[in-house]
């Protein structure tokens, strides 16, 4: 059955006290709680909402399902009063009333909380320290310490930890983290829960004692929001989903009804047509020269989760792969690990060119080896912001314009006028600082940098992100023109379109595991999706 | 281009900090007309002239060290301490030990390098921030002199104190100043106009847009009419005095670091782990190495300045240095470095140091008390690195920049920097 989030009938006093007597039973038949009406929000330049609705009704689990990027954070952070009241257009109706949130702490009140991806806790705290920051019971102007270590208890029984109230936070696991959050949420009266990607960082059965917990709270009548891309936890445990794409409302799925599998939310989240956005390209690709087996990495801090596990994969001469996965899955964290060692704690595993096996432990002996990669955080950790465009292109390979150690003025300035001319930097001289440049011509400059180490293979993360259409047509062509130099490119990407576009070849990655590789022959969204969104290793094509 | 904008661009080299140099250079020109009117030209004399250099070359070799730490985001506290360390070192060593003084200089450049390895251990391959591993090296180090020293003032012997309080000798024929100063000052004179014409070359080369000859022109006779006159100065002061070896080794110390930061690849590498250190290790830099350098380099140079106040005032003493570090780090941040790391220039450091030690020199000169040179100085500080804080939020700005800003004839620059990259915030938090 398909629900169309638009309409509902206006919720009132009476139909809530209805809905009370029959809270046990069926849950669609329960009132609305939250109708967001046809919500828009603009950034400058971007449309992030458009038009968006979402009905959610008593006591249901509503999942919010949508590619990166499709506008699900924002709508959570209209409706939390992140994004306070006036700079967004459309209504939020809740309990049946009009309410315009100023701030978090206006929505709190009304018994709204969201819990974000990015734990909001004091690691150096104890557990009821945390629970109760900022709402803090008082009494005569002091807090009131007993009053709390009472309270946790039962907010702790309440969500199943089973902890000291005095252990700090660091000294506890994720999972466990998650639950002190809920427990916060609880402590400020909820009556509305927000998870965002509540399951993203927890292991599996951490994961389902959550998904447990939150069936608890939908029998003792809590309503739950939950953002996620993992589509075998929401087709289990969501009563309604609703999708986005591109910041709009795309459809409201009963779960309950036949035909809602994870196909067909995966339908739902990629429906879109593929244009011809990607220059033509006759693909002239030789053998494998690059190859990494068993490649496993753990993560820098929490010692039993793995970010890459055991992937193995490989790329030609000429040839275009892509790295398919949601958000977390996997995809940075194995660049960058390849990348002389620069993420995590390497475990195992062995990287070949040209059949011969090297050793890449640090950032020289990547580049010594021809390996480049393009951060998908320019700003962050790709560019030097106080350098200028000529000092940016030479950095990452200096030895090719110094003698002796010393920097020969002329040679810098003439490569970088090169690149400028060849990947059309919009600058008036090589010697403008590179903030002043538009996020495609950073992005260019950032290329050029890596093209100048003369590279064999580039590892370009989210090449296009934030850059117009336009300039990312330029840097498909600049992508495909490496390729014919007969270099491998690895694409990281989370736009499937973008990845089916370009790329020959392309491996599905899934909470670190590599579960598929996809000739382009084969590639479509759906079938990629379905891979990004599930542990079944898939048979390889 | 506005003319302005010309001469603005060209006489300071392509950095980054030009503006704020500018301004600083402006702001150390007006302080020493100021002090010339108010001391009835008491300032510009040569007597006045040697004892500036003498008394204030040390802070200003710290502060070429101290630019380096601070370009690679860090901060050293501890160069007075490694001075009077150093200095107690040295001076023991001649007077007890017998040392010859020019073994004792390079036994005193040990003492810096060891001090310098150590220190930079801890900030580079431990971790602990170098405001840490400075202030306990503020701690140790005086109180290494001090124990050493047993809180006693050791003098030094004759030879030794040449690098502080020595001048050119007099040779060749009695033309009525020091010759050896009169050749230097030519030297001085041939070298800049060589690396006016070269860089006019390089230009060409490049095929940029050159330099207008008068742009030229103008810079050379400012150029080559300071050094004349300062030439004349130092080389005219009472017999027996010149310019001080102090003020030589000074000299050579700013020529070669301000290559080394602006023309090499190990300079280069200062900068981008002061600009963004993830992106300079993503680039193949080895960010331990340069970390280590920075701190050690600075011990070394503490070292020297602690030798050349020892030798300045003939004995080590337990109150040596005292308060060293705030001083180079001031003339640094005056001199346009940035808090954050990343940018600043030697040259930049060393107008900065002039600025503070005229400054200072003038008052005195006036008879103001030390509690109001204090006082005056702390606000020059303030007021610059207020400006430092303004240019970030306003983009660049200068005083001189701002009465001029009415007169320019060309569009504003775009913002579109600005604009931009708030888009972008926001479409990454739009995301997901």
């Amino acid at each position: 059955m398909l629900r169309r989030s638009r309409s509902g009938p206006a919720w009132s006093w009476r139909a809530a006290k209805r809905g009370a007597a029959v809270v046990n039973a069926v849950v669609n038949k329960a009132p609305t709680l939250l109708e967001m009406r046809s919500i828009t929000k603009t950034f400058p330049g971007v449309v992030a909402l458009a038009d968006v609705n979402l009905e959610v009704r008593t006591g249901e689990i509503h999942a919010i399902c949508g590619e990166n990027g499709a506008g699900k954070s924002t709508l959570m952070k209209v409706l939390s009063g992140v994004h306070p009241h006036g700079t967004y257009s459309g209504d939020i109706i809740y309990r049946g009333q009009e309410v315009r949130f100023a701030d978090i702490r206006a929505s709190e009140r009304a018994g709204i909380v969201i819990i974000h991806q990015e734990l909001a806790l004091v690691p150096g705290m104890s557990i009821t320290e945390n629970v109760f920051l900022g709402n803090e019971p008082r009494r005569r102007g002091a807090i009131d310490w007993r009053g709390a270590q009472r309270r946790v208890v039962e907010l702790m029984e309440q969500v199943g930890l089973k902890e000291d109230p005095d252990t700090l936070i660091k000294d506890i696991g994720v999972g466990q983290q998650q639950l002190v959050e809920i427990a916060k949420a609880f402590a400020k009266d909820v009556k509305l829960l927000i998870l965002d990607e509540p399951t993203a960082a927890l292991n599996e059965a951490d994961s389902r004692h959550l998904l447990e917990l939150l069936r608890e709270f939908k029998r003792q009548g809590i309503t739950s929001i939950i953002i996620s891309h993992k589509l075998n936890e929401i087709e289990a445990i969501a009563d309604s989903i609703t999708i986005l794409r591109d910041g709009r409302t795309i459809e409201t799925l009963d779960v309950h009804a036949d035909g809602v599998n994870e196909d067909r939310i995966v339908r739902g989240m990629v429906g879109r047509e593929l244009g011809s956005r990607f220059p033509d390209r006759t693909p002239a690709i030789g053998e494998v020269f690059f190859e990494v087996r068993d490649w496993t990495v753990r993560h820098p801090i929490s010692t039993e989760r793995l970010v890459c596990k055991n992937s193995s994969f490989n790329v030609r001469r000429g040839e275009i792969v892509g790295f398919a996965g949601l958000m977390g899955a996997g995809r940075t964290e194995l660049a960058m690990s390849l990348f002389g060692r620069s993420y995590g704690i390497w475990l195992g595993g062995h990287v070949y060119k040209d059949g011969k096996e090297i050793q890449l432990k640090s950032v020289a002996d990547a580049i010594g080896h021809g390996l480049a990669y393009v951060s998908e955080d320019r700003k962050a950790i790709g560019l030097n912001l106080l350098d200028d465009i000529k000092t940016s292109i030479v950095a990452a390979k200096l030895p090719k314009i110094t003698r002796h150690g010393v920097i020969d003025q002329v040679k810098e300035h003439r490569v970088a006028e090169e690149y400028r001319d060849n990947l059309r930097v919009k600058a008036p001289t090589v010697d403008e600082g590179v903030t002043k440049l538009s996020g495609g011509n950073q992005q260019k400059v950032v290329l050029a940098k890596w093209m100048f180490t003369d590279p064999d293979l580039l590892i370009l993360d989210e090449p296009t992100r934030g850059i117009d259409v336009g300039a990312k047509y330029e840097i498909y062509g600049i992508i495909q023109r490496l390729a014919e130099q007969g270099k491998g490119v690895i694409v990281i990407s989370s736009e499937l379109p973008e990845l089916i576009g370009l790329c020959d070849r392309i491996y599905t990655v899934f909470e670190g595991t590599i579960t598929g590789n996809v000739s382009r022959r084969d590639a479509d969204p759906e079938l990629l999706m379905k891979q990004m969104t599930s542990t079944k290793k898939m048979a390889t094509r | 281009m506005s003319r302005y904008q010309d001469l603005k661009k060209n006489l300071f080299g392509g950095t980054a900090s030009n503006a704020r140099q500018f301004g600083m250079i402006f702001t150390l020109v007006a302080i020493i007309l100021l002090f010339q009117v108010l001391t009835d030209g008491l300032t510009l004399t040569s007597g006045n002239l040697i004892a500036v250099v003498s008394q204030y070359s040390y802070i200003l070799i710290l502060a070429i060290g101290m630019l380096m730490v601070i370009v690679a985001g860090h901060i050293d506290l501890s160069v007075g301490s490694v001075a009077a360390f150093t200095g107690i070192v040295v001076a023991k060593a001649m007077q007890e030990h017998d040392l010859p003084w020019q073994a004792a200089i390079v036994l005193g450049l040990l003492v810096g390098a060891a001090i310098g390895a150590w220190q930079g251990f801890w900030v580079a391959y431990v971790g602990v921030p170098a405001f840490i591993v400075t202030l306990g090296g503020m701690l140790l180090f005086r109180g290494g002199n001090q124990f050493i020293g047993n809180a006693d003032t050791v003098p030094v012997p004759e030879g030794f104190r040449t690098i502080g309080a020595g001048f050119l000798p007099e040779v060749g024929p009695n033309t009525g100043y020091n010759n050896l100063t009169l050749l230097l000052g030519l030297a001085a004179c041939t070298a800049v106009v060589w690396r006016e014409w070269r860089a006019r070359q390089i230009r060409q080369e490049m095929g940029a847009e050159p330099t207008p000859v008068w742009v030229s022109g103008v810079r050379l006779a400012v150029m080559v009419g300071v050094i004349v006159f300062a030439t004349l100065r130092f080389a005219g002061g009472r017999v027996g005095t010149s310019l001080p070896v102090s003020g030589i080794i000074l000299a050579v110390l700013v020529i070669a670091y301000s290559f080394y930061t602006r023309n090499t690849a190990g300079g280069r590498h200062i900068y981008a782990v002061g600009g963004n250190a993830r992106a300079a290790e993503l680039s193949g830099v080895k960010l331990q190495r340069v970390n280590f350098f920075v701190m050690m380099n600075m011990s070394v140079l503490a070292a020297l300045a602690g030798m050349i106040f020892v030798a300045r005032s003939a004995a080590s003493g337990p109150q040596d240095g005292l308060s060293w570090e705030l001083d180079a780090i001031a003339a640094v941040f005056i001199g346009g470095a940035a808090v954050s790391g990343g940018l600043g220039t030697i040259s930049g450091s060393i107008v900065g140091g002039l600025v503070m030690a005229l400054l200072n020199n003038g008052l005195q000169l006036e008879g103001v008390g030390s509690d109001m040179v204090q006082i005056i100085k702390g606000l020059v500080l303030l007021l610059a690195a207020a400006l430092d804080v303004y240019n970030n939020s306003q983009g660049r700005f200068s005083v001189i920049g701002s009465i001029m800003r009415p007169f320019r004839r060309e569009e504003p620059a775009p913002v579109t920097a600005g604009a931009d990259s708030s888009r972008e915030t926001d479409k990454a938090s739009a995301a997901g």
